[in-house]
């Protein structure tokens, strides 16, 4: 009994010191920092710094001014469709690859697929400001054809065309990951019991590529919530999204408190879409 | 044997090269992207034997949050817009000059701007580059004439086809001006009126940006107006795109500048003394007029013996006279009209 209490305890130990670097580094790099921002978002800025009193002040100001809240509805918007539009596009980009491309292409088509993470960011907004623009690769094609001009550079249409081009390509891997991961029995088992490829996709490959698709999903969530860049690029400022709100904070009016409250709220987001998504990433019957 | 000579030798090599590395002296400067121009910091650099640190910033909230986390003594130099130069001094944030070590005696007289400058009998910046605020056009689409009377901009006639630069102060100025308003004499009061035109501008905007996004804008045709720019944007794409132009509309204009002073604690503060000195100097600021990230007319006049009669025609220099006498500073708001004026621009982004 006792040796294996102390079996148990030496495992314990082990483990404690085996999960320690992760630990330090989490609570180094993310506990303090975050404890940090929280404290700092109950500041007061003031004309040459912060004062340190304890208020509320920046949280009320976020839900009192109509522009702030505005804001935060923006990047709600924008998220949730590139989010829906990314797993509607990569899930049958997944599925061809996974099932219709022969098994020594797989790895060339999934490098074919991400190939545009390999260029920079910003280089691939731009990119997309330029085909999107007036005198553009789009306008260029619909005036070839005699056809209506359209004005999609500088739109929130613009931010979604970007963010939704990127995110695809995220979304294919890991859907890709879960098709793979399959056993071809159960599709199988399911056409003997008499179900058709509809009832087969609905009641059994959905269900249980369903976390990958939902643990992208949330990726392209978070990711793309917090993402300054493609708005700022894209959207010709005509709207405001909740990290370009917290630029304006840090750039111009040095409020660090309301940006570190800003910030907060974002993370608020995050973290509800996390627990709205999290009953679906895992793995069925577990 | 000769390996282990050949090895000595590159120790040796290496160490000298380290030591005279070392030996080098740096100057850390926080500017804008005029700043950031090889052709203008090299020299100083070869004349001076120092290596300059450039970091490059937009907005002075930035400029001041960069310093709050940084050392004393991490900066010597420190570029920062005309009309900030009160609040950095108040930050303690910058050293007094030497001002008769400074060519005053060359400047336009508009730009010494003691009222900002001067503080207590010191001297704590001196104004390097200047430009306006105003009305940047693509002439093969737009009239002139069209863009002599500003009020235009918010009418509705040009949906779609403006972008406006994202700088409050300068915008808010403009549309101030426009209104018939005085920039220095603006108050809370005439916020409303000056919103209202605002959100009609929004309406009839195709972008909002900053500087290379609303070069670019107007650069790619994606826009035929920026409200907003000026010669800043034009003067350095002209020699390509000839079409591009900028007119001061009968109201007027804003007048941007831009300072440099040397930091409060500087490690380094007889080189950043120097450096200040170099950008004031006639060729120092005639590279750092036709800096590549955007043109701007010297404060110093005697860089007119060394710029080029094209670059002087860019910037209208002969004009100058005459833009000085009728555009107006930035908006200098006290903390709480700069409050509701930032309020104001945020509502404007999210319209």
């Amino acid at each position: 009994m006792s040796r294996a209490l102390g079996i148990e305890a030496r495992d314990r130990r082990r483990a404690m010191l085996l999960t320690a670097p992760a630990l330090v580094w989490t609570l180094v790099f993310f506990v303090l920092p975050f404890a940090l921002m929280a404290a700092i978002s109950l500041w007061q800025a003031t004309a040459t710094g912060m004062i340190r009193t304890w208020s509320l002040d920046n949280y009320t100001a976020f839900f009192t001014r109509p522009a702030y809240l505005g804001a935060a509805l923006n990047s709600i918007e924008i998220t949730v469709t590139v989010t829906v539009l990314s797993v509607l596009l990569a899930y049958p980009m997944a599925w061809i690859i996974a099932e219709e491309v022969p098994r020594r292409y797989q790895r060339l088509a999934l490098t074919l697929a991400v190939i545009p993470f390999w260029t920079s960011y910003i280089v691939r907004s731009y990119a997309w400001s330029l085909v999107l623009s007036r005198k553009g690769v789009v306008n260029d094609w619909l005036a070839g054809w005699g056809l209506p001009l359209l004005d999609l550079a500088n739109s929130r249409a613009a931010v979604v065309i970007g963010f939704t081009h990127f995110f695809t390509m995220l979304l294919v891997l890991t859907i890709y990951a879960s098709l793979v991961q399959l056993p071809p029995n159960l599709r199988r088992a399911a056409a003997d019991l008499g179900a058709g490829p509809v009832a087969i996709f609905r009641h059994v490959v959905l269900p249980l590529t369903l976390p990958g698709v939902m643990v992208g999903a949330f990726l392209t969530f978070a990711l793309c919530i917090g993402d300054y860049v493609t708005p700022q690029i894209l959207g010709g400022g005509k709207d405001l999204a909740l990290p370009q709100l917290v630029m304006l904070q840090v750039g111009r009016r040095a409020d660090l408190p309301m940006a570190s409250a800003l910030s907060i709220v974002l993370m608020a987001l995050v973290t509800l879409a996390y627990l709205a998504m999290a009953r679906w990433m895992k793995e069925p019957g577990k | 044997m000769k390996k282990t000579l050949t090895l000595l030798a590159a120790l040796a090599g290496t160490t000298f090269w380290t030591t005279a590395a070392l030996a080098q002296d740096e100057l850390n400067a926080l500017v804008w992207c005029d700043h950031t121009d090889d052709a203008l910091i090299k020299p100083f650099e070869e004349a001076h034997n120092v290596k300059v640190n450039l970091k490059e910033y937009e907005g002075t909230g930035q400029a001041l949050s960069i310093l709050a986390q940084s050392k004393p003594g991490d900066w010597d130099v420190l570029v920062i817009d005309g009309i900030d130069v009160r609040r950095a001094v108040e930050a303690n944030i910058l050293a007094p000059l030497p001002t008769d070590q400074l060519p005053y005696d060359t400047m336009f007289p508009e730009m010494v701007m003691a009222d900002q400058q001067v503080i207590d009998g010191k001297t704590y910046a001196i104004s390097e580059k200047f430009g306006y605020n105003t009305v940047s056009f693509n002439s093969d689409t737009v009239k002139a004439t069209d863009m002599a009377d500003m009020t235009k901009l918010w009418s509705g006639d040009f949906k779609g086809r403006i972008a406006v630069y994202d700088y409050y102060l300068p915008v808010i100025g403009m549309v101030a001006m426009g209104l018939g308003m005085k920039t220095a004499d603006l108050t809370l009061a005439d916020l409303p009126k000056i919103e209202d035109a605002l959100m009609k501008l929004k309406d009839s905007a195709a972008s909002v940006g900053e500087v290379v996004s609303s070069q670019t804008a107007l650069a790619t045709g994606a826009v035929d107006i920026l409200f907003g720019g000026g010669e800043w944007v034009t003067a350095g794409l002209h020699a390509e795109n000839p079409n591009l132009d900028w007119i001061m509309p009968e109201q007027g204009a804003v007048r941007w500048s831009q300072s440099i002073g040397v930091v409060a604690g500087a490690k380094h503060p007889d080189m950043a003394l120097e450096f200040v000195k170099y950008i004031l100097s006639p060729e120092g600021q005639a590279r750092l007029a036709t800096s590549s990230c955007y043109w701007g007319m010297p404060t110093n006049k005697a860089a007119g013996d060394v710029l080029t009669a094209d670059q002087k025609v860019a910037l209208r220099w002969d004009d100058q006279p005459s833009y000085l006498a009728r555009a107006q500073l930035y908006p200098a708001p006290d903390a709480a009209l700069d409050q509701a004026m930032q309020d104001m621009w945020t509502r404007f982004l999210a319209h």
